[in-house]
């Protein structure tokens, strides 16, 4: 029988041949992936009342995020309790190397077809290299280390098709915002959402991640895009193999729960006014709304990808007098290929201060959180109220460039405007 | 179980149940700033007991369970909603509180008095004397839930036999 992507994989970790929507199953989980924030502090108590070792420790990645640099005390102490647990349980450790959803696909530990379990609400990021990865809480987690082995319900698949290409100056996150704002949060109903279509399939790997990161804030539990060459040569680039992709992908004729078609030749940049993703709208109706604050940051927004269009808008420019730029690599393998070919120059000569390789005020954390009152506009993926630091801060989400585009003009801005300016 | 019925809307996010100001402090600490933002009164108010009813999407945004676990400190015996966010409803069971999909809440009030019977899959409203049909919950959860969440539930399962990985 035609099956969907999503059924595919699971059917395999659960040992079937097939699985339909709404079945109950236990899988085998391939991949475990935890932070500082919700990982050892959190699970260890729980492994030790279950007296339970690491189902397999080679298949557990510690990654070090949320709290690094560590500039509080409480961030300090949680950091050393990490880098002890991951001595003692033996896995995998990548500390300060940035930002969890980033750092598991570029040190190649994601293939397509693996089911990936991560204790972070943003883990259906994996999804973009073709693996089942969803997010879990600390006593789930806990439970797989011991376990190895999780139950889902078979989800339904809602297929997101994107046609045509996207214009210039317009890129993955404004695509999520539209979703955000036209299927609203619980659009992806805690089913698997599977992005296709042209604009989808001609996206480079780290905007295909962007996709994949916000099937988080429409509610779905994964964010599928069936592997193709451009996954194959990303995973070959970065020294890794992509396995036996072929025949991943939903069949033709396999029941979908949902499908949506929106054109990519339409689609104008976009921002989500506070304090939801789902406040979405086209740039031009929040035009002028002065900034103080412009974040390029988060593993939604400040991978190599994102960094390089931003800087493709802050060239030769200087930032609007009162405002302020923060620039946040989602990695130190990104800030260094930024660094080599003369990105990070561009954000310096610009004016903008750079930040650690970490989750920083996207979480709220650090020395840097938002103060009262102040209105930031941010390539992050939530501004939920409060959420990256004083509850009287207001967040406006945006693609990396209609956030350098703002943080020039001094308000909210289109980047197109830039674009133009530069090719004419 | 019979409790009082407190009322929300659709859209309650993990920010709100589980403030991230408060959540270097304990359990209490966090607890005591539950829902707070959206009705100052809820948590000293809330009883042993006492049942949430809300809309669509309850437990939307981060992973952390901390957002189930204050309901859990509170005495909150049931969370019932006409939807869930996917990793809260996970998190909620796994803890052992009771998340329940109730696909029509229309007639419950706020300060309601509720029977609770989860083997039935019903709300019974005792002075309007009207049932409020809920989604059954699966198996798996079924039993989860009655031996007090995951943690329980594996040592059960571990003290049944069931062989732990070698390390
Ligand atoms: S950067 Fe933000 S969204 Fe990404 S993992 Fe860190 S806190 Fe979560």
């Amino acid at each position: 029988m035609a099956s969907t992507l999503a059924e595919k994989i699971i059917a395999r970790a659960a040992g079937r041949d097939e699985v339909r929507p709404g079945e109950v199953v236990t899988v085998k989980v391939d991949l475990a992936m935890i932070h500082d924030s919700g990982g050892p502090r959190r699970v260890e108590p729980i492994l030790r009342e279950l007296g339970a070792p690491l189902f397999d420790s080679s298949r557990v990645v510690l990654i070090s995020d949320h709290f690094v640099p560590g500039d509080t005390d409480e961030g300090a102490r949680i950091l050393e309790m990490t880098r002890a647990w991951a001595k003692e349980r033996k896995v995998a450790f990548h500390d300060g190397e940035g930002i969890c959803h980033v750092v598991l696909p570029e040190r190649g530990h994601l293939r397509p077809g693996m089911m990936v379990v991560g204790g972070d609400s943003h883990s259906p990021t994996g999804g973009a290299f073709g693996a089942y990865m969803f997010g879990i809480g600390a006593t789930e987690m806990a439970g797989v280390l011991a376990t190895g082995e999780i139950w889902l319900k078979v989800p339904d698949t809602i297929l997101i098709e994107w046609t045509n290409t996207l214009s210039p100056g317009v890129v993955a996150k404004d695509m999520m915002l539209a979703l955000c704002g036209r299927l609203g949060m619980d659009g992806g109903r805690y089913q698997a959402v599977e992005y296709s279509g042209t604009a989808v399939s001609a996206l480079s790997m780290q905007e295909r991640m962007t996709l994949s990161n916000m099937a988080a804030e429409l509610g779905a539990q994964a964010g599928l895009i069936a592997p193709d060459e451009t996954t194959q040569r990303w995973l070959e680039s970065i020294g890794g193999g992509a396995g036996e992709w072929r025949g991943l992908a939903t069949d033709p004729g396999a029941r979908l729960g949902a499908h949506h078609v929106f054109d990519a030749a339409l689609l104008e940049p976009q921002v989500a006014a506070p304090h939801s993703p789902a406040n979405a709208a086209s740039v031009g109706q929040a035009a002028a709304t002065p900034v103080d604050i412009a974040y390029i940051g988060a593993c939604t927004g400040a991978k190599y990808e994102d960094l390089k269009a931003a800087a493709g808008i802050l060239a030769g420019r200087k930032l609007a007098g009162g405002v302020e730029l923060l620039v946040a690599p989602a990695s130190r393998r990104d800030q260094d290929r930024a660094e080599a070919e003369g990105i990070m120059r561009v954000f310096e000569d610009a004016g903008a201060r750079i930040l650690p390789n970490a989750c920083g005020i996207c979480a709220g954390y650090g020395s840097d959180r938002l103060g009262e009152n102040v209105t930031c506009i941010s390539s992050t993926a939530r501004n939920f109220k409060g959420r990256m630091g004083a509850a009287s801060s207001k967040v406006w989400l945006a693609s990396p460039l209609t956030v350098a585009a703002s943080a020039i003009a001094g308000h909210i801005a289109d980047p197109r405007e830039f674009l133009a300016e530069a090719s004419s | 179980m019979t409790g009082r019925i407190f009322l929300f809307g659709d859209d309650i996010d993990t920010d709100q149940l589980a403030p991230g100001q408060y959540m270097k402090g304990g359990i209490a600490e966090l607890a005591a700033h539950c829902l707070e933002s959206v009705r100052p009164d809820f948590p000293a108010g809330v009883r042993k007991g006492d049942i949430l009813v809300a809309g669509r999407n309850f437990g939307m945004g981060s992973s952390r369970e901390q957002a189930a676990e204050a309901l859990r400190h509170l005495g909150v015996s049931a969370v019932i909603a006409r939807s869930f966010a996917g990793i809260f409803y996970r998190n909620a069971i796994n803890l052992g509180l009771p998340a329940l999909v109730a696909p029509d809440t229309t007639g419950i009030e706020d300060g309601d008095t509720a029977d609770l019977d989860l083997g039935a899959g019903r709300l019974h409203l005792i002075k309007k004397n009207r049932s409020i049909e809920l989604e059954p919950l699966p198996e798996n959860l079924r039993k989860m839930l009655e031996d007090g969440g995951l943690v329980p539930h594996l040592k059960k399962r571990f003290a049944a036999g069931m062989e732990k990985p070698t390390p």
